[in-house]
């Protein structure tokens, strides 16, 4: 068939039709198209475009104070200066930059990091160009203004420590966010230049509360940032104040007391159970690092032999030594021991095939004397004929290798062997020789400082004390130790004689008047095969350990202390506990009792940290200028 | 100088409708323009009402043109396209710089734009001349095609996919109306459909990017995706009444990108709302349903073509626009005529518009002289 001009005018009309019809759908598409953006999801785009337009300018709230039982601030918040850019605002970089680094001594890295920082940055979010700068050098700068757009000279505040490393280990301490906390809260807050969260210690593990809450101006912005205008503004709320259970005058006086031993100490009220010190030394300054602490100091930190980084309250593990004694004392006597039973020690014992050794021939021992003279060979023999699942958990009860429930990141709790633990951990029987080792808390025994406070707490109480640190809320009173109060009476006498009778720690009886220590000392063996006491290597020598309480009649405080390869305990932990002691009953005798040990290490802790710091600085110089040389003959 | 009694006849025969639509529109864009600049005459609003107003008078003088004219000129035409087309191509090639436009003072212009119209009125001249007879054979199929396909493969190596698409479009709509077979229409649809991939795979990184994104526009939200995401916000928030005039947060806080050009509909709609988009698209539907009825009254057959095809131009230039801009089509740079700023698009629909007021004419004439 021909397709003719008929043909063509009429497809040419159906076409049409086609076409327009397809319009008119595209029209109706478009036109409902517009009518599902602008109705059904109007909500939706409305927060997003809201969520575009208003952004927050957060405040950062202040930190609250850590103060001690008698409100005396631990951690405090001092004002600062910082200088900081407003990338927005900045109109010649380079130019800015380098009046910045020469007013402001920076050097070449910190001045890499601004422009990595600027480059990233977006519009109003201020860019930290140094903070803590001395107040001449932020005068310098607020002067120059005029000549520096963009940069921002602001008063801020950093963490105070005022007794330095000796709430360290306790406190911990503050630092900027890393990008990884971020990332898991996407708090806004960390972004701030300037912003610190506790990295450690209570200031990690009570944060919530430190923290407070951010305030903020509610602000316009254009897409590439720049301010359009101010919004109502939210005022920040500081974080609370968190008073402790610490005696802050004894928390600094034991951290200086244990002078340059590398050491734990523990003090606690016997009413309580709360913690009055929580000393670990020797320790960094947390104030370095509030600042930002500098590559040097924290290599020195990380080089030292008596880790100063290391929290040894709650990190720390050592044998109890003897300190064990009165606590298997203890559990002899619920066993039915006679306390009038008597061992000779002829300076030593023989179980199995072994000899062990006493430490001196101390004849016919009954358990008072034992314990006062710290004999092995009563305890070796009492534990030969008790049961030992028994016994440990007693020992255990009593608080060696118990948790305590406390807010401190990471803690170690030790081990109490007893026969079931053996076997599910090393899969054997319990021997003779386990016995012997546990009853003088050598073998398995490995206890932290906190614990070694717990123990004479509870027998000097009678009490199940628990320990805390924190102060307000009320406090369910502890239960009576599930202990014959008459067997309790037996072990403090034994104690009392340790110090005061003819025991191993006589030399350390409080000066005070009608105030009389109880307490236990205890040696603990470090390396196994040296002469105990006498090995002129420090990092062989044993731990000396130290428990006490007083006054021996009627229980206030208990301290637990260990010395790092101190030697005997009397020689060491035992002054050290006694003039803390003292402390809590006359602070002058025992300020008296300080000045000496501090005249010959040559200075107070503060005196001693400030030169350490200048050490720090010096060698931090030095290294600098040795690097820029390098460099610079590359 | 004009006489009292001349002056209604030659305004009376304005096809009048059509004007005030144009007007509405016109207006729309530059009020639109004034509130993307912050609600200011600079550096938008007055450059484009005086381009505007020029190519108005344009219009209506092109309307005058005779259509034998039209006819005579028309292949003339093309060709010297076709060599400014190629011309352009060579001086950005040898310069190693894209240089694809024509400096005229106050507007730039690219050769491709003026091929919109000229594919259009170059098919219907092609079909107007060929026998009725041949339409069904292959005589009516390859020169048309080679017409269409030689401007289409220099503006695609541009590369510029907005505008070649636009005029294989044009061309397309134009041998499909002069009646060729549907089935190489639906074998071309299929075959398009099964070398989809393939031309994904030779696009520009750009291109095949701006594809992606716009299948799921979220993924990049801050990169190329940004620009659908955030003009989707715009229109969204503005719900049924818009937030106002002057008031368009995302466009005067410059989070809708291009918000005075490709994106004008969104600044548009952020403010005036789904009352103001919709009182828009009408408008624009009401202009193409003008043209098609020019088509379909058309006594001659090259104007019949030429109309609708011209008409067709104007429908997708809009219809484009506003997909992309709605989400339901890839980013591809073609703006909304007689709204977005810029001369190059008013322009061509001025073109397309005085053309088919010279079609719209003639038919009133006839019947009025009949």
């Amino acid at each position: 068939m021909k397709f003719t001009t008929a043909h063509q005018s009429l497809r040419f009309s159906r076409r049409m039709l086609l076409l327009g019809g397809a319009q008119a759908a595209f029209g109706t598409l478009l036109l409902s198209r517009l009518g599902y953006l602008s109705i059904k999801q109007n909500e939706h785009y409305r927060l997003l475009s809201e969520d575009n337009r208003v952004q927050m300018i957060v405040v950062p709230p202040r930190r609250g104070w850590l103060v001690d039982r008698h409100n005396v601030p631990l951690a405090i918040n001092r004002s600062d200066f910082r200088i900081d850019i407003i990338p927005d605002q900045l109109e010649n970089p380079t130019q800015t930059l380098r009046l910045l680094a020469s007013l402001l001594d920076l050097d070449p890295d910190q001045v890499d990091r601004i422009i990595k920082e600027l480059k990233a940055a977006r519009g109003f979010q201020p860019v930290q160009v140094a903070e803590n700068v001395p107040y001449e050098k932020y005068a310098a700068v607020t002067v120059r203004l005029p000549e520096l757009p963009g940069v921002q000279p602001q008063r801020g505040f950093s963490r105070f420590y005022p007794t330095g490393p000796a709430v360290a280990h306790l406190l911990g301490y503050v630092g900027t966010a890393s990008a990884e906390e971020y990332e898991k809260t996407k708090d806004p807050l960390f972004l701030i230049p300037g912003f610190k969260i506790g990295k450690q210690g209570l200031e990690k593990t009570l944060e919530p509360y430190l923290r407070g809450t951010p305030g903020g101006q509610r602000v316009e912005v254009t897409a590439r940032g720049q301010l359009v205008k101010e919004l109502d503004p939210q005022p920040d709320r500081s974080g609370q104040t968190v008073k402790l259970t610490i005696d802050g005058g004894l928390q600094e006086y034991a951290a200086r007391r244990m002078a340059d031993h590398s050491g734990a100490l523990v003090a606690m009220d016997i009413a309580t159970g709360d913690m009055l010190a929580y000393v670990s030394m020797p320790a960094f300054d947390p104030n370095s690092f509030s600042k930002g602490i500098g590559q040097t100091e924290w290599r020195m930190l990380s080089e030292d032999d008596h880790i100063p980084l290391l929290n040894k309250v709650a990190q720390g593990l050592y044998p109890s030594g003897s300190t064990i004694k009165p606590a298997m004392a203890l559990a002899f006597l619920k066993q039915g021991i006679d306390p009038n039973r008597r061992v000779h020690c002829a300076g030593g014992y023989q179980i199995g095939n072994r000899y062990f050794r006493c430490d001196a021939v101390h004849g016919s021992m009954d358990m008072h004397s034992a314990v006062e003279r710290s004999c092995n060979t009563y305890f070796w023999a009492m534990g030969l004929v008790t049961d030992p699942a028994k016994t440990t958990e007693m020992v255990h009860y009593l608080g060696f290798g118990e948790k305590f429930d406390l807010p401190i990141p990471s803690q170690r709790y030790g081990t109490m062997p007893n026969p079931e633990w053996l076997k599910k951990k090393y899969d054997r029987e319990w021997q003779g020789y386990d016995s012997a080792n546990t009853s003088i808390g050598q073998g398995y025994v490995l206890v932290n400082p906190m614990q070694l406070a717990v123990m004479p707490a509870r027998m000097a109480s009678g009490k199940l004390l628990q320990p805390s640190l924190l102060l307000g809320g009320k406090r369910k009173p502890a239960p009576d130790l599930d202990v014959d109060p008459t067997h309790l009476e037996i072990v403090r006498k034994a104690m009392s004689a340790v110090v005061n009778g003819r025991g191993t720690a006589v030399a350390s009886k409080l000066p005070l008047e009608g105030i009389l220590m109880a307490g236990k000392t205890g040696t603990a063996q470090v390396f196994r095969l040296g002469s105990r006491g006498h090995q002129s290597n420090w990092a062989l020598r044993d731990h000396a350990l130290f428990i006490a309480f007083a006054p021996a009649d009627k229980p206030r405080y208990a301290i637990g202390c260990i010395i790092e390869h101190g030697g005997f305990g009397a020689a060491t932990a035992a002054p050290i506990v006694r003039d803390s002691m003292t402390y809590l009953f006359d602070k002058q005798k025992a300020w008296d009792a300080l000045a000496p040990v501090e005249a010959q290490l040559g200075g107070t802790l503060a005196e001693r940290t400030e030169r350490r710091a200048e050490e720090f600085a010096r060698i931090a110089r030095a290294n600098l200028a040795a690097k820029a040389t390098a460099g610079g003959g590359q | 100088m004009i006489g009292s009694a001349m002056i209604p006849v030659p305004l009376a025969r304005l096809p009048w409708r059509l004007i005030w639509l144009v007007a509405l529109i016109c207006t729309i864009g530059v009020v639109t323009l004034y509130s993307a600049a912050g609600g200011s005459l600079s550096p938008w609003a007055l450059k484009q009402a005086i381009v505007i107003f020029a190519f108005s008078i344009m219009a209506v003088g092109i309307s005058y043109i005779p259509e034998h004219f039209v006819k005579q000129m028309i292949f003339p035409t093309y060709v010297v396209i076709l060599i400014l087309l190629i011309v352009v191509e060579m001086v950005g090639f040898v310069g190693k710089g894209a240089q694809r436009w024509v400096d005229l003072g106050f507007i730039r212009l690219q050769p491709s734009e003026f091929m919109k119209p000229a594919i259009v009125l170059t098919l219907a001249r092609f079909y107007d001349l060929l026998p009725a007879a041949d339409v069904k054979r292959w005589r009516g199929l390859w020169p048309a095609a080679l017409l269409v396909l030689v401007p289409w493969a220099l503006i695609l190596v541009q590369p510029d996919l907005g505008t070649a698409t636009m005029v294989l479009v044009g061309g397309v709509t134009v041998i499909f109306l002069a009646g060729l077979p549907m089935w190489y229409f639906l074998s071309a649809a299929g075959a398009v459909a099964a070398a989809l991939p393939i031309a994904f795979a030779m696009m520009h990184d750009y291109q095949r990017k701006r594809v992606l994104i716009f299948m799921d526009p979220e993924a990049d939200p801050l990169g190329a995706g940004y620009h659908i995401t955030q003009s989707k916000i715009a229109i969204g928030s503005g719900g049924i009444w818009g937030k106002g005039y002057l008031n368009g947060s995302q466009s005067h806080l410059k989070y809708l990108p291009e918000g005075h050009t490709d994106f004008v509909f969104a600044t548009f709609v952020e403010e005036w709302g789904l009352v103001g988009g919709a009182l828009l698209i009408v408008a624009f539907g009401a202009i193409v349903l003008w043209g098609m009825r020019v088509a379909n009254r058309a006594k001659t057959r090259f104007a019949q073509l030429a109309a609708a095809g011209l008409t067709t131009t104007i429908f997708f230039y809009v219809s484009v626009n506003l997909m992309m801009v709605m989400g339901l089509a890839p980013v591809v740079g073609i703006p909304l005529p007689l709204v977005s700023y810029g001369g190059s698009a008013v322009m061509t629909v001025m073109i397309c518009l005085g053309l088919l007021m010279g079609f719209e004419r003639q038919q009133r004439t006839k019947t009025s002289l009949s």
